[in-house]
């Protein structure tokens, strides 16, 4: 294995059950299955993207690799520390190493805390990563590295900021402590156009020159397949496809990914009336009880008798599809 | 005559707390003017604050008066709107204009079953009987594909997904059959998924009835995959106005040339974003000369002097800045 091929996350079998209450009291109401057995690995410095529709458990999966939420059972091995059994100093040393960027710059950041104690936070929690007498320089320098201008912004307050310099802020916020990997969730789906496109290159250009390994979490298939080196999709819980972003995209060996694609709206109206487009009809089923055998049959126009008695898995090396007729190469 | 007319539309709201001076207040909507014939898609595209949602709800007139200041023209089928009487008003939306939100949670009534407001509009407006409302607005639903038509009307709207709202707010506004349908970024909050099942939803009623089309969206994909016409707004005004087939091959404006090029593709991967260069700007505060003359790439002294009006090219569109002609020559 080559150096550019080290593995910094090893996701493994990854579940996370959260209870419902039922309808009556001291009732059950069973489980929602926000994710049911996630495996993925993430090479350093590259970027991963994951796809999916709402409520198909990307936050929750992102909410697990950092460490935030427990798995109900599955690991996350960040090289040979499995992060949830890490305790103590090894759970900070742990942390330090996996950040998250979330959506919302309006929330995610301390709205009474200015952007210099937003920054320094980390180093607070991290004292021993640099000294206190050189960690206001860090966190200017950090200001210059996200294309904010160190000088000028550090006693404001988030609120006197626009939504992309927000997320700039949570994105300095996320490389204080130098980490290896940072986890995006929905990073730029709250910004305008023209600001998305600058956050974007802000994040690709750091990976360049910091080396630092992202999963993009995005509903917006453009942006994925824009950033991302990898691409997983996600439905109901689990991946249904994993690959090259190029085959991926290119040709799908899923039916949900190509409705996926098929779905996204192309920017050229040149041709538009010959288009074919696959409409899946309705909306993906309840995390409570989802479909037996593959959870897509119930939107799927291949299923057979097969697909809801037995459910296809992950199957392949870099390039994996859980269907048990996966679609041919166009 | 078009069917739907807006001309030199302006509204204004007082910024709170500066007590009522005339000079200070939010300048959302600059002069905006617009064509609609029936049948066609104009899509307003823009970013957040550009004055999308404002316009709307001026020509629907939905707009609380005071606190916002409208001025201008709204024509339906030549008659004037923005001088009718609320009465007056209140009989053309809905019945001449109808209209879809974004948010069409906010937009339903959560206390009311579906049938209950479906009903309620069919028998207040059209006269219909309890039963004959009833019997109309299972059709309705049904028109928008909701399945079980029969037994959904009598589910409340917090019992429905996103894009079964989202439809049932469709047929409210399509309730009274009316000739133009304002939709206000419908499916921005939706899945693509769903997003593509509501647009398709649209188009055919759009088909069926040959209403008019005023699609607000900040998504150049769905303007690329429905409007007939393109209408660009930034900062309270139109600055490009086209055929989508005219934007899409060369827009005639630097600030459309710079959302196409900031936009990733599905159909292909570009090395690197164009980024247009800083954010839109606060309508409390334009800068002076063009209102994109901060972020523009052939900004020079007239940009920053001198405000570029919409005028005319030879081929039909219309740009608002100083340097349209060589654009279009660049450009191709
Ligand atoms: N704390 C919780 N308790 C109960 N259910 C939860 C909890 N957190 C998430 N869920 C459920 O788990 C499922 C997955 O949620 P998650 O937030 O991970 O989805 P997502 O893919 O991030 O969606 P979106 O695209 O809308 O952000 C959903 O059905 C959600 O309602
Ligand atoms: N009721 C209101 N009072 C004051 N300002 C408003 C009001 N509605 C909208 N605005 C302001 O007008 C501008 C245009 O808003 P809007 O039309 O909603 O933009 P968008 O293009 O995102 O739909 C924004 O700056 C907004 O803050
Ligand atoms: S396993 Fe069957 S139902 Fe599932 S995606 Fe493949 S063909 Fe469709
Ligand atoms: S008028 Fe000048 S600043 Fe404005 S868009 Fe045209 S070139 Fe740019
Ligand atoms: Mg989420
Ligand atoms: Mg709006």
């Amino acid at each position: 294995m080559s150096v550019d091929d080290e593995l910094v996350l090893r996701v493994d079998d990854l579940v996370r059950h959260f209870p419902v209450k039922g309808r009556l009291p001291f009732t059950s109401g069973g489980v929602v299955k926000a994710v049911d057995g996630v495996s993925f690995d993430l090479r350093r410095g590259e970027t991963l993207g994951i796809v999916g529709e709402s409520g198909c458990g990307k936050s929750t999966l992102a909410r697990m690799l950092v460490g935030l939420e427990r798995p109900t059972s599955g690991e996350v091995r960040f090289g040979d520390a499995v992060v949830h059994a890490a305790r103590g100093r090894n759970l900070r040393a742990l942390r330090r190493r996996i950040q998250i960027v979330l959506q919302d710059p309006y929330t995610s950041l301390n709205p009474r805390r200015t952007v210099r104690e937003i920054l320094l936070q980390p180093f607070e929690i991290h004292p021993d990563v640099l000294d206190r007498g050189r960690r206001l320089d860090r966190v200017k320098e950090l200001l210059d590295l996200v294309g904010l201008d160190g000088s000028l912004h550090l006693d404001r307050y988030p609120h006197q900021f626009s939504g992309g310099q927000r997320q700039r802020i949570g994105i300095a916020r996320a490389l204080a402590l130098q980490p290896d990997v940072i986890v995006c969730d929905e990073p730029v789906s709250a910004l305008d156009v023209s600001v998305q496109a600058q956050v974007v290159n802000l994040l690709e250009r750091l990976q360049r020159e910091l080396g630092v390994a992202y999963v993009f979490i995005a509903h917006d298939l453009s942006v994925v397949r824009h950033i991302s080196d990898r691409v997983a999709v996600m439905y109901l819980g689990k991946l249904v496809e994993r690959g090259p972003e190029r085959l991926l995209y290119d040709a799908p060996a899923h039916p949900y990914t190509k409705a996926l694609l098929s779905a996204v709206p192309v920017p050229e109206p040149v041709g538009r009336a010959q288009r074919k487009r696959i409409l899946l009809a309705g909306d993906p089923p309840s995390p409570v009880d989802p479909p037996s055998g593959c959870r897509f049959r119930t939107r799927c126009w291949q299923a057979t008798e097969t697909c809801a008695i037995t459910e296809p898995v992950l199957a392949g090396g870099d390039r994996a599809v859980a269907c048990h007729y996966p679609l041919a190469a166009a | 005559m078009a069917l739907l007319e807006v001309e030199d539309l302006r509204v204004s709201f007082p910024v709170p707390g500066s007590g009522g001076d005339a000079t200070s207040s939010v300048h959302a909507v600059n002069g905006v003017s617009l064509a609609l014939e029936s049948g066609r898609t104009l899509a307003i595209l823009g970013e957040s604050g550009s004055g999308k949602s404002v316009t709307a709800q001026a020509v629907m007139g939905i707009l609380d008066e005071p606190p916002a200041r409208v001025a201008g023209s709204v024509r339906l089928r030549g008659r004037e709107l923005l001088t009718l009487t609320p009465k007056q008003r209140d009989r053309v939306s809905g019945e001449e204009i109808g209209m879809v939100f974004q948010d069409a949670m906010a937009a339903l009534n959560p206390v009311y079953t579906v049938g209950e407001q479906l009903g309620e509009l069919l028998r207040v407006r059209r006269g219909l009987s309890r039963s004959a409302a009833r019997r109309r607005a299972v059709e309705l639903v049904d028109r928008v594909h909701i399945p079980a038509a029969k037994d959904r009307v009598r589910d409340y709207p917090h019992q429905f997904s996103g894009g079964m709202r989202q439809r049932i707010m469709i047929a409210l506004a399509i309730a009274l059959e009316p000739d133009v349908l304002i939709a206000d970024e419908p499916t921005t909050a939706l899945d693509v998924t769903v997003q593509a099942q509501v647009m398709e939803l649209i188009a055919e009623i759009q088909r069926d009835s040959g209403m008019a089309l005023l699609l607000i969206t900040h998504d150049l994909g769905v303007v690329a995959e429905v409007a007939d016409d393109v209408a660009v707004m930034y900062a309270g005004r139109i600055v490009e106005r086209a055929t989508v087939q005219q934007v899409f091959a060369g827009p005639a404006h630097p600030y459309t040339e710079g959302l196409l090029a900031s936009m990733p593709r599905i159909d292909r991967r570009d090395e690197e974003l164009y980024a247009i260069p800083g954010a839109p700007p606060n309508p409390a505060r334009l800068p002076a000369g063009c209102p994109f003359h901060l972020r523009c790439p052939r900004a020079d002294d007239v940009c920053r002097a001198t405000l570029p009006v919409l005028e005319p090219l030879p081929d039909g569109r219309a740009s608002a800045c100083h340097h349209r002609k060589e654009l279009l020559h660049v450009g191709g």
